[in-house]
């Protein structure tokens, strides 16, 4: 009897790490020939009135799709921005509709290009999920849902190159 | 003879080449050292006037940024945050500022709001466009507000820390994208280089 139970309990131990971040985890989202992975954003600082949502689009497709806008529930307004050093300065600007190559892929990042909700109803917590739509002009308009990771944090948690959260440390709601 | 002439002209060449270089060396540590920060006046996040004379006495590392930046000043916040928390009570050997550079949006209520999702150590201060101009100025900070679509706007601004000691000389910068080891390491220094220079 004992046996057998710590046997189940080690498969189970063995099985977590794959079984838990999945129930938090973003599904790819398929859009015709796109596939939009791990849509992610910032946890805002206290009174912050912007956020940087992130993600990547793949176009498994044989013409290119163009990322022209989008909408959050949270927010106001809904750009794409890129970051860049400039005369040492870091500058910010709208980068303009984003064109996703066929055969490749697009990463909206950090420090990179990125969408950018501002005039935000509320701060964003690490942990909330953000509703939202992205718009492509030949896929058309496809929900996505922004996981709110931690204010300045570099990729979102379920990044396979990310130790995945243990029962009981997992802080997502 | 004239082996000897030669061999000594070109001996006191080297020798006031030598000097030359040393003093220009000198000149330019000594430039570098006047012109870079120095006395400011601004407002802190508690609605207080500050000076230079606040900061003085400790080492001070400063952050100038704005709070509706959405990645380089949470980014930076955020390593100061993590590495201050590592440092524990070591951190509070040190003065570490975030000045906005968008002193019409982040009034000190602002600030307080912001820097209250980072360590509770950094201070926010503000003030006037002219006053925030003229530290920016003396701290050799550029910035520039940059018109966007709909009326708003963003900032262009410098994002590095920049490091003083204790009694206000520059020292060094921490350039944007250090990771809060790399930053932990480098305020680390800065606060025992303080004590170095103090003991000395």
């Amino acid at each position: 009897m004992m046996p057998r139970l710590q046997r189940a309990r080690r498969v189970l131990a063995l099985a977590a790490p794959v079984l838990i971040p999945s129930l938090g985890m973003a599904q790819d989202i398929k859009a015709g020939d796109l596939v939009i992975q791990q849509p992610w954003a910032r946890a805002t600082p206290g009174g912050a009135q912007v956020a940087g949502g992130y993600l990547t689009i793949i176009n498994h497709g044989t013409a290119p799709d163009t990322l022209t806008g989008g909408s959050a529930d949270v927010a106001a307004r809904f750009e794409l921005h890129t970051m860049a050093m400039k005369d040492g300065m870091m500058t910010m600007r709208p980068s303009g509709p984003l064109t996703i190559p066929p055969g490749g892929s697009v990463t909206l990042s950090p420090s990179g290009t990125h969408i950018m909700l501002s005039d935000l109803k509320h701060g964003l917590k690490q942990g909330d999920t953000v509703a939202g739509t992205l718009t492509f002009a030949h896929a058309g308009t496809v929900p996505v849902r922004f996981e709110v990771e931690g204010i300045g944090s570099r990729g979102p948690a379920t990044a396979p190159d990310r130790t995945p959260a243990m029962p009981g440390t997992d802080t997502r709601r | 003879m004239i082996k000897r002439t030669t061999t000594g002209f070109i001996a006191g060449l080297f020798v006031i080449t030598l000097m030359a270089i040393g003093v220009m060396y000198a000149v330019q540590q000594q430039q570098g050292r006047m012109v870079m920060g120095g006395p400011f006046a601004l407002e802190d996040m508690n609605e207080k006037p500050v000076t230079q004379a606040d900061l003085l006495g400790k080492p001070t590392a400063i952050f100038f940024g704005f709070a509706r930046c959405p990645d380089t000043c949470p980014t930076t916040l955020l390593a100061l945050t993590t590495a201050m928390r590592d440092m524990g009570a070591e951190a509070d050997r040190l003065n570490v500022v975030f000045v906005t550079v968008d002193p019409s949006r982040d009034t000190p209520e602002m600030l307080r709001a912001y820097l209250s999702s980072f360590d509770a150590r950094i201070r926010g201060f503000t003030g006037t466009d002219d006053q925030v101009a003229a530290m920016a100025r003396a701290y050799h900070v550029a910035y520039r507000r940059v018109p966007l679509e709909g009326g708003d706007y963003t900032m262009d601004h410098s994002a590095a820390v920049l490091l003083f000691d204790r009694v206000g000389h520059y020292v060094d910068a921490i350039p944007f994208g250090e990771d809060d080891v790399q930053m932990r390491q480098r305020l680390t220094a800065l606060v025992h280089k303080g004590t170095k220079q103090a003991r000395s």
